[in-house]
């Protein structure tokens, strides 16, 4: 590791990551910060990993963010700046990712044939488009189905702030739906018994007894409604030490400034802190991105928001050397159009967008595809299939993409249709 | 002076007035028609003991006899016996779920108990049938499964103005048939013209999607999930690639105007081969006789005549197997669109039989609900443990889907639990596939709410419920059923609860509300205004489960109140509420 980074900020003689390796060697355990103690002690690239997905909720002007044209028709006012990728470019309101952007890779070229949000976001949360047949799961929820953590009671598939279509399990079942948290940061509701402990003890009983009377003729049927069951996990999650994980109270106040004092901000923290405690797939949604007008103003005053965050976010993530165990992946549902509408915003574009993905093993500071500076060409350079994407994040986690599944109506399906991008994995 | 004393009495008076207006108006909302000495206390005979079955009314007892001996041969010839009956109060809360998406209030329920007739379930299913809450909610269960859950493209499709539409149609009970006919053929604007809603809510991406309404129509109304036949020839079923091209050629002239939906009459219907990527007009054509299609009318038109021409048994067959799935939470055949080739005339099955009935009576749905509910099958117990004959095994469906999941399981003890009674739960499934007892299903999102909802009043939130009411319920609703999370188009597909929805159930705040001691509450009234222990338990236990509480519940709960005194009244009712709220019964059709 260099001495000083890209910034010129000096690193640490002795980094964090040290000094918990030593601890753990130690079996000074219990000096480490309040968390699950096994996956603390695991680091580095032998740790189960985990998917944190960032949804830049209503497609993200590509223009605007990660592949700007400064100085074009199209490019709009929109400036660039340097990033620690050498020759590469983003949008200048990103000077924190800007930084980080060597640990990353960035893709240019991918193309989608939705033009809908609801449709659009289907796509690009499951690598499947629309089927009247049936629902797909998303992303998160075949990693959660495929590399369960069973030490977990709190859910391990999380959706972080207001998404209108939060990630869900399909076709693979409801329970790995994505468990919901509007309000990073602050009490997850629905959590706390609104009685004291003896009340509730008492309420608990009294349902036992209520649901025995109703058991009576129909022990086999009650018993497959899971009911029981889902109320007995509901309760042990709400009585467990892993909800610490929901809260940032325990986090130095430097670091909640670092990440910012937004909603998105929270979010992702509160996401760094659940992949720490083992959670599979976690996906913080940031809203605001649909400029159909206004589109430059929009699009500045949400880059004051992802910029600290995502920035932070991959410092934290590798300061506490999760990086290796941690695809991050930042994407929306399409990209906006080079043409500048006279309400001064852009439009749907899924012909030709960018996303930023790296972390978890896979390969940094690359730059796949491109786009026409003179917006004349409609389809980009080096087109990236969004299936094709998918498939390279299940490789690098270690499941089969091809690997079909047969569905309730009796269809087979794979996890993903497309095939790994071998540029992009180790 | 006599002004000064005039103001004085005015300042006075008038917030005397006031406060006087708000005292009688609270205390008139307060007032409950329920005479609580009147409801039954706990221990008495259950209603319905030792009476004899009632005759069906004598316009549809026909149609329920023939049902009824469909059923008791069936059952005669695999050695099942059917469940005992249920309570009345038990078939009350399917019918008010079913119909009204909701359970029956007290109101209701010492209403209906009052009434001494014998037929007393099909007086009730009528009153239920002329009820506005019918039209409102079936209305919204049928746009559901027409065009499926999506909110489409918001300004050509108007899914509030179809709700409507269709909630009309149910309201004057048209026909069936013509319905669904305006429904594939209509034109005009979709505001002006909402049955035009149905095409418009397959456009995306600013075009009409054929395909996406050959196979929608071709399920909702026919009963065949032909999709897979839009990309290869259908790999279990005869279908081809070839035939849906022609159905979805039917719509192939229908375009999206500025004066709506309209029929352009030269446009031809192109398709790209997938592979050869060469297009091709492919002519509309139907994909078994040809001879139902009319010589004239628009495409459309044509297919709308074809679908619903009357030998095309398909069409009522389809109808009753969705009608018999919304009524008893699960469909005759399951998937409730995806229906075997009807049978030859020697072998026709209740399909067949409801259907003939349905067609020859005008395609009359408020009948046909009327016959499912006064029908055997529908007034059985769903206690179903009494399998006398060997597993038969479960539908291919079913296993696929349990291969799917057995690796969703988070916590391996469910997976044990599951394998363990694998063969029993497939013991139980034969059971209810053989309808020989009532089936267990979960209730919808808004089925659920709509319950916690009722169950917090004791009057019938309805029409003339005050308007504070009804807005709450609005509200409510709608937060609750985007947190519980909608089951999608799906709906008649077994799916089990989440952790999400039971934590929402055990410590929400509108679980929290429906049961808390404040005044307008149930819980309160009954805690206040129930007198003995057993009338209040019993009053808690209708309320909220529609049924009396059996000796053991009663024990245990009296014990309660009498160690709480008459000061920990309020909380022991509250805990008891919520306990009924979360327990398995209230969550599940059954």
């Amino acid at each position: 590791m260099a001495d000083r980074n890209v910034l010129g900020n000096a690193t640490p003689a002795v980094s964090r990551r040290d000094v918990l390796r030593a601890a753990g060697a130690l079996g000074l355990s219990f000096l480490l910060p309040p968390l699950e103690a096994r996956a603390a002690n695991e680091r580095g690239g032998r740790r189960q990993k985990s998917l944190v997905t960032i949804w830049l909720e209503g497609g993200a002007s590509q223009l605007e963010t990660w592949d700007p044209h400064p100085g074009t028709k199209i490019g709009g006012p929109t400036k660039a700046i340097a990033t620690s990728i050498a020759g590469v470019q983003i949008a200048d309101t990103f000077p924190a990712i800007a930084a980080e952007l060597s640990t990353l890779s960035v893709v240019r070229s991918l193309v989608s044939k939705e033009g809908d949000h609801e449709r659009g976001s289907y796509f690009l949360k499951t690598g499947y488009r629309p089927d009247p047949t049936l629902r797909h799961p998303s992303l998160g929820a075949i990693l959660v189905n495929q590399l369960p953590n069973s030490s977990l009671v709190i859910p391990q598939h999380v959706a972080i702030g207001s998404s209108q279509w939060p990630p869900r399990g399909g076709f693979l079942g409801d329970q790995l739906d994505a468990f919901r948290v509007y309000d990073p940061g602050r009490d997850v509701p629905n959590l706390k018994a609104p009685v004291d402990v003896a009340r509730q003890t008492r309420r608990v009983s009294n349902l036992e007894v209520v649901s025995k009377a109703f058991e009576q003729g129909r022990r086999m049927q009650v018993e497959k409604t899971l009911h029981q069951h889902t109320i007995e996990r509901a309760l042990e999650m709400m009585s467990s030490d892993q909800l610490r994980a929901f809260q940032i109270e325990g986090e130095s106040r430097k670091l909640r400034d670092a990440y910012g004092e937004s909603n998105f901000g929270r979010g992702c923290l509160v996401a760094r802190r659940l992949v720490e405690a083992g959670v599979r797939a976690v996906e913080i949604t940031l809203s605001g991105f649909d400029t159909h007008a206004n589109n430059f103003n929009g699009h500045r005053d949400n880059a004051r928001v992802l910029d600290p965050a995502l920035a932070t976010l991959v410092r934290d993530l590798r300061e506490r050397d999760l990086w290796q165990s941690t695809v991050v992946l930042v994407i929306g549902e399409f990209g906006r159009s080079p043409a500048i509408n006279p309400l001064d915003g852009r439009d749907h574009w899924p012909s030709g967008f960018s996303c930023v993905v790296g972390g978890g093993g896979l390969k940094s500071g690359l730059v796949i595809g491109a786009t026409d500076p003179e917006g004349r060409e409609k389809n980009p350079k080096d087109p990236v299939e969004v299936a094709d994407l998918f498939a390279t994040i299940f490789k690098t986690f270690g499941v089969d993409g091809a690997h079909e599944v047969i569905t309730p109506i009796g269809r087979p399906m794979a996890f993903s249709s497309g095939k790994p991008i071998a540029r992009l994995l180790a | 002076m006599a002004t000064r004393r005039f103001s004085r009495l005015k300042s006075l008076g008038l917030p005397l007035v006031v406060v006087l207006a708000v005292c009688t108006l609270v205390a008139w909302a307060a007032h409950s028609p329920v005479d609580w000495r009147q409801v039954r206390p706990a221990g008495s005979a259950r209603t319905t003991d030792f009476r004899s079955p009632s005759q069906p009314p004598a316009e549809i007892a026909d149609a329920v006899h023939a049902v009824d001996g469909y059923f008791e041969s069936t059952w005669k010839e695999s050695g099942r016996k059917p469940a005992p009956s249920a309570d009345e109060l038990q078939v009350l809360r399917r019918l008010t779920l079913a119909l009204c998406g909701t359970i029956p209030s007290l109101e209701e329920i010492r209403i209906f108990e009052s009434n001494p007739a014998p037929d007393r379930l099909d007086q009730w299913t009528n009153r239920l049938l002329a009820d506005s809450r019918f039209a409102d909610y079936f209305a919204e269960r049928l746009a559901r499964s027409f065009v499926g859950n999506e909110m489409g493209q918001v300004v050509v499709f108007r899914r509030d103005r179809f709700s409507d539409w269709l909630r009309q149609q149910l309201t004057k009970n048209a026909p069936y048939d013509e319905t669904v006919r305006q429904m594939i053929s209509g034109t005009g604007l979709w505001t002006d013209h909402p049955a035009t809603n149905y095409v418009t809510a397959a456009i995306a991406n600013g075009e009409l999607d054929e395909n996406k309404l050959a196979g929608r129509t071709v399920r909702a109304f026919l009963g065949q999930r032909i999709d897979c036949a839009q990309c290869h020839d259908h790999p279990f079923a005869e279908w081809k690639q070839q035939q849906f091209q022609g159905l979805a050629s039917m719509f192939g002239q229908a375009t999206n105007s500025l004066v709506g939906i309209e029929d352009r009459p030269r446009r031809d219907y192109v398709v790209e081969d997938r592979k050869t990527l060469k297009k091709h007009v492919v002519e509309p054509a139907v994909p078994f006789h040809s001879e139902w299609l009319p010589g004239t009318g628009t495409r459309r038109e044509r297919l709308a005549a074809w679908i619903t021409h009357p030998d095309n048994r398909r069409f009522e067959r389809a109808t009753v197997n969705r009608i018999w799935g919304l009524m008893f939470g699960k469909a005759f055949h399951s998937p409730v669109d995806d229906l075997p080739d009807p049978p030859s005339a020697a072998d026709r099955d209740l399909l067949d039989l409801l259907g003939a009935d349905f067609r020859a009576h005008n395609c009359d749905l408020r009948r046909l609900i009327r016959v499912i509910a006064a029908s055997r099958p529908y007034r059985l117990d769903s206690i179903g443990e009494e399998a006398s004959v060997a597993a038969k095994a479960p539908a291919a469906t079913k296993s696929a889907h349990s291969q799917s999941t057995d690796a969703a399981d988070w916590n391996k003890s469910t997976e044990k639990a599951a394998s363990a009674s694998a063969a029993d739960s497939a013991d139980a499934a034969s059971a209810a596939d053989a309808w020989t007892s009532f089936p267990m299903t979960r209730l919808r999102p808004e089925q659920l709410i709509g319950a916690m909802l009722q169950a917090r009043w004791v009057r019938t939130i309805d029409q003339n419920s005050h308007l504070f009411v009804r807005a709450t319920r609005f509200f409510q609703e709608n937060d609750f059923v985007k947190e519980y999370g909608d089951l999608g188009e799906n709906e008649l597909d077994e799916r089990t609860g989440t952790i999400s929805q039971a934590l929402l159930r055990m410590n929400g705040k509108i679980a929290a509300d429906a049961l808390k001691a404040d005044p307008l509450n149930a819980s309160a009234r009954l805690s206040t205004f129930a007198g003995s222990d057993a009338s209040c338990l019993d009053g808690c236990y209708l309320v909220v489960l529609s049924r009396r509480p059996t000796p053991a519940e009663s024990e245990y709960f009296l014990h309660q109140f009498a160690d709480a005194g008459p000061k920990g009244r309020s909380q022991v009712v509250e805990d008891i509420f919520w306990s009924l709220f979360n327990s398995p019964e209230f969550s599940w059709n059954h």
